[in-house]
C-alpha cells in the first residue's frame, strides 16, 4: 500500500518538479522589437511566413481572409499570395477557410520525428522575443541528423528554413558555450534578415491574438467612460449623503 | 402603476421583500473601503454567469473539439474575445474580492455572534467557488488545464484504500480525457453555479436578518430611535446603492483596463502553457495551479507525505469554519483591539500571500524552506487568534509557546539529520519563532497588549 502511495505521489508531483529541474534555466532572448501598428511589416511578415513557413507550419485556428482584412490585403491578393493547398474537390482552398497544410502528418513523422506544430499560438506561449532570437540563432552541427541546431532551442528538430537569406553560422564557443559565427554569407546582410525575422515575428504575434490592437484601441473609450461614470457616481453619492452626519 | 404594484402585492411580498432588503433595511452608516467588496462580489458573479452563457453557446465540451472552439470564440465569434476575456479575467477578480472580503471579516470581527452561520455559509461559498472555478480551469482544454487537473484530480489518490477507486470515478476514465472534461463542464455550467447561488441567497438572508457588522464592530440595534430605527442605521436603499456605485466604477476601471490591456495578466490570469492543446504525452515544464490556489498548493508541498500533505492543506481550508469559535475575544473590531493582534492579522495576510506566490515556484530547498516557514505560521495563526481570546497566565503563555516551538524544532532537527542546510534551516527557524515569542510571550512583558475601550456607537 505504501509503495502504492509513493508511486501515485510520484506520478502526481515529483514527475512535474523533475521536468521542471530538467528545463534549466531559461535561455536568454532578444528583444524583438515589433510595432503591430505597422501594416506593411506585418504583410512583409505574411508573405515570408507563406513562402518559407507554410510548408510544414499550419495556422489551423486562423482564416485566410481574416488575415487579409486585418493587414488591409484583398481576397485576390490572399487568394494569389497566401493559399497554397487545394480542398478535396481539387480547387484552390477558399479563403475563409482555416489555413491548413498539405503535408501529411505521417510523411512529416518520417521527415522530420514529428509533425511540424501548429504555429496559431506560438507567440502567446513563447512570447515574440523568443521567436525572434529562436529564427536568427540556428547553426550547424554534424551530430544532428538535419545538420542543424540552435542556440535557443537546444535539438530542435527543425531545419533551418531561411538559410538561403541568412547564410550559415557555426558554433565557435568553447566548453559547451554557444557563440555564434557567421562562416558562410546568405542572400541578405545580417541587419537585412533580422529585419524579415522581425517582420515574420510580428506577423506571427498579430496571427496568435488578431483582436490586440482593436482591443487596445476601444479599451482607451471604456475606460475613459468607466472613469466619466465613477465621477458621476461619487457626485450623486456625495449628493445623497449631505443628510448622514 | 399604483394599481398594478398593490395587485401583485396581493399576491407576492414585492413591496415588502423590496422594504425589507433594501429600502428599510438599515445598514451602519460608518461602512469603509473594506465593505465595497460584498456587493462587488455579487457584481462579479453576475459578470460570470451572464459572459458564462455566451461562451456556453459556443464553447464544445469535447476533447477533440474543446481547444479549437475556444479559439473560435477568440476570432470568429463577434465580440466573442470581449466575452471571454471578461470570464478569465472575472474567475481571477472573483478571488481577489473574495479574499478581500473575507480578510475584511477578520479585521472587524465578522464572524463574531451573532454572524456565525453568515461566515459558515462564505466559507461554503468560498469552496464551492474554488470548485467552480477548478472545474472551469480544465473547460479551455490546454497543457495547464490537463495537469493542472491531474495533479489536483490525483490529491484523492493519495487516501488510503479507496484513492485510487475514487480517482477513477471522478475522472470517468483511467486517465483525464473526454469523459472527465464533459462531466467537469456539466458541474461548471449547471451543478456547481446552482449551489453557488444558493449558497450566496443563503448568505444574504442571513446577514440581512442579523444585520450588517461595522469597522467598529458594535451593534447598531443596540441604540434606536422612538421609531424604532437604529440610530446609526442608514436605509441601504438609496445611501448605500450609490455608494456601492462609486466601487463599482472603480472596481470596473481595474477590470476592464486588465481586459483591454493585459488579459493574460503576465501569464497569472491566462497561464501560457495553456496556449498549447492538451497533449497526455508531453509534460509541461513546470505544472502549477492557477495563482488563487496557491497558497494551498504550497501547503500541500510542505509535507513529504503525500497523504498528511492532502490532509493539511484540506484541513488550513477547513479550519476558517471553526473562526467564529476560534476567536472568543469579546471585541470585535481591530479598532479596539491590541496592537499584537493587529500584527497577529497582517503577518497572517502577508503570509497568506506569500504562501501563494511560493505555489507558483518550483519545488527549490530554498523555496521549500520559505513553503514551510510560512506554513508553521499559517497554521500557528488560528491557534493564537484562539490564545488572544482572553488574558493568559505565565504557566500557560510559556508553555505554549514551548511546546509549539519545540514542535518544529523537532522537525527541523530530523530534516537536518536527513540532509537538510543546517545554516538555512537555522536562519528561518527565527521566523516562526519570533513570530510565536511575540504574539504569545509579547502579552507577558509588553504593554503591547492593551485593549482600547469600545464605544457603544459608531465613531464615524
Amino acid at each position: 500500500m505504501k509503495k502504492l502511495l509513493t508511486c501515485a505521489f510520484v506520478i502526481a508531483f515529483a514527475v512535474p518538479g523533475g521536468a521542471a529541474l530538467a528545463a534549466g534555466p531559461s535561455v536568454p532572448v532578444d528583444d524583438a522589437n515589433i510595432n503591430l501598428e505597422d501594416t506593411t511589416s506585418l504583410q512583409r511578415g505574411a508573405e515570408y511566413f507563406f513562402q518559407y513557413c507554410i510548408g510544414c507550419h499550419s495556422l489551423e485556428h486562423a482564416r485566410y481572409n481574416r488575415i487579409g482584412q486585418d493587414l488591409g490585403l484583398t481576397e485576390e491578393q490572399v487568394a494569389e499570395k497566401f493559399v497554397h493547398t487545394r480542398d478535396a474537390a481539387g480547387d484552390p482552398t477558399g479563403v475563409g477557410q482555416l489555413i491548413e497544410i498539405a503535408m501529411r502528418p505521417d510523411d512529416a513523422e518520417e521527415w522530420f520525428a514529428q509533425p511540424a506544430p501548429d504555429l496559431t499560438l506560438t507567440a502567446r506561449h513563447r512570447g515574440p522575443d523568443w521567436i525572434y532570437t529562436v529564427l536568427r540563432n540556428f547553426y550547424l552541427d554534424d551530430s544532428r541528423p538535419l545538420g542543424v541546431n540552435n542556440a535557443t532551442f537546444e535539438a530542435m528538430g527543425m531545419p533551418h528554413a531561411l538559410w538561403e537569406l541568412q547564410g550559415w553560422q557555426k558554433n565557435v564557443g568553447e566548453d559547451g558555450h554557444i557563440e555564434l559565427e557567421l562562416v558562410e554569407e546568405g542572400k541578405m546582410s545580417t541587419e537585412e534578415y533580422d529585419e524579415v525575422v522581425r517582420d515574420i515575428t510580428a506577423f506571427m504575434t498579430y496571427v496568435a491574438e488578431p483582436i490586440r490592437m482593436e482591443r487596445e484601441a476601444m479599451g482607451m473609450y471604456v475606460i475613459g467612460f468607466l472613469i466619466l461614470f465613477t465621477i458621476l457616481a461619487y457626485l450623486l453619492k456625495k449628493e445623497y449623503w449631505r443628510d448622514v452626519h | 402603476m399604483r394599481g398594478l404594484l398593490e395587485w401583485v402585492d396581493a399576491r407576492y411580498p414585492l413591496t415588502k421583500t423590496w422594504n425589507e432588503h433594501l429600502a428599510q433595511y438599515y445598514a451602519p452608516k460608518n461602512f469603509n473601503f473594506w465593505y465595497y467588496f460584498g456587493s462587488l462580489a455579487v457584481l462579479v458573479l453576475a459578470i460570470q454567469i451572464v459572459s458564462g452563457i455566451f461562451l456556453t453557446m459556443f464553447y464544445k465540451p469535447d476533447a477533440n473539439l474543446a481547444f479549437a472552439s475556444v479559439e473560435y470564440i477568440m476570432r470568429d465569434v463577434e465580440w466573442g474575445w470581449l466575452v471571454r476575456y471578461m470570464h478569465t479575467t472575472g474567475a481571477s477578480a472573483f478571488f481577489i474580492v473574495v479574499y478581500l472580503h473575507m480578510f475584511r471579516a477578520l479585521l472587524y470581527g465578522s464572524y463574531k455572534k451573532p454572524r456565525e452561520l453568515i461566515w459558515v455559509i462564505g466559507v461554503a461559498i468560498y469552496l464551492v467557488l474554488m470548485a467552480e472555478a477548478f472545474a472551469g480551469y480544465m473547460l479551455p482544454w490546454g497543457q495547464m488545464s490537463y495537469w493542472g487537473a491531474q495533479v489536483i484530480v490525483n490529491l484523492f489518490n493519495t487516501i488510503p484504500f479507496i484513492g485510487g477507486e475514487l480517482v477513477t470515478w471522478i475522472r470517468g476514465d483511467f486517465l483525464i480525457s473526454d469523459a472527465t472534461l464533459n462531466r467537469f463542464f456539466a458541474l461548471h455550467v449547471a451543478a456547481l453555479p446552482l449551489v453557488l447561488i444558493m449558497l450566496v441567497f443563503a448568505h444574504i438572508v442571513a446577514l440581512h436578518a442579523v444585520g450588517s457588522n461595522n469597522p467598529d464592530g458594535v451593534e447598531i440595534k443596540k441604540f434606536t430611535g422612538d421609531d424604532g430605527i437604529p440610530l446609526d442605521g442608514i436605509p441601504f436603499h438609496p445611501y448605500y446603492t450609490v455608494k456601492d456605485m462609486i466601487g463599482f466604477g472603480v472596481f470596473l476601471i481595474l477590470f476592464f483596463a486588465v481586459v483591454f490591456f493585459a488579459p493574460d495578466m503576465g501569464g497569472y490570469f491566462i497561464e501560457k502553457s495553456n496556449f498549447i492543446q492538451a497533449d497526455p504525452m508531453v509534460t509541461p515544464d513546470l505544472i502549477h495551479p492557477v495563482w488563487y490556489f496557491g497558497t494551498f498548493y504550497t501547503i500541500l508541498r510542505v509535507i513529504p507525505d503525500p497523504f498528511l500533505g492532502v490532509l493539511l492543506m484540506f484541513g488550513a481550508v477547513l479550519i476558517l469554519f471553526f473562526l467564529p469559535w476560534l476567536d472568543r475575544n469579546p471585541i470585535n473590531s481591530i479598532r479596539y483591539r491590541s496592537a499584537i493582534h493587529k500584527l497577529n492579522l497582517v503577518t497572517f495576510g502577508i503570509t497568506f500571500v506569500i504562501l501563494g506566490w511560493l505555489g507558483m515556484k518550483a519545488v527549490e530547498p530554498f523555496y521549500a524552506e520559505l513553503g514551510l516557514r510560512f506554513t508553521t505560521i499559517y497554521c500557528a495563526f488560528f491557534f493564537v487568534l484562539w490564545f488572544h481570546s482572553k488574558p493568559r497566565s505565565f504557566a500557560f503563555s510559556w508553555g505554549s509557546f514551548l511546546v509549539l516551538a519545540a514542535g518544529y524544532t523537532y522537525w527541523d532537527f530530523l530534516r537536518v539529520e536527513a540532509g537538510a542546510d543546517p545554516t538555512m534551516t537555522m536562519t528561518w527557524w527565527l521566523l516562526p519563532t519570533a513570530y510565536l515569542a511575540i504574539c504569545l510571550l509579547g502579552p507577558l512583558y509588553t504593554s503591547f497588549n492593551e485593549e482600547k475601550p469600545v464605544p457603544a456607537r459608531v465613531t464615524s
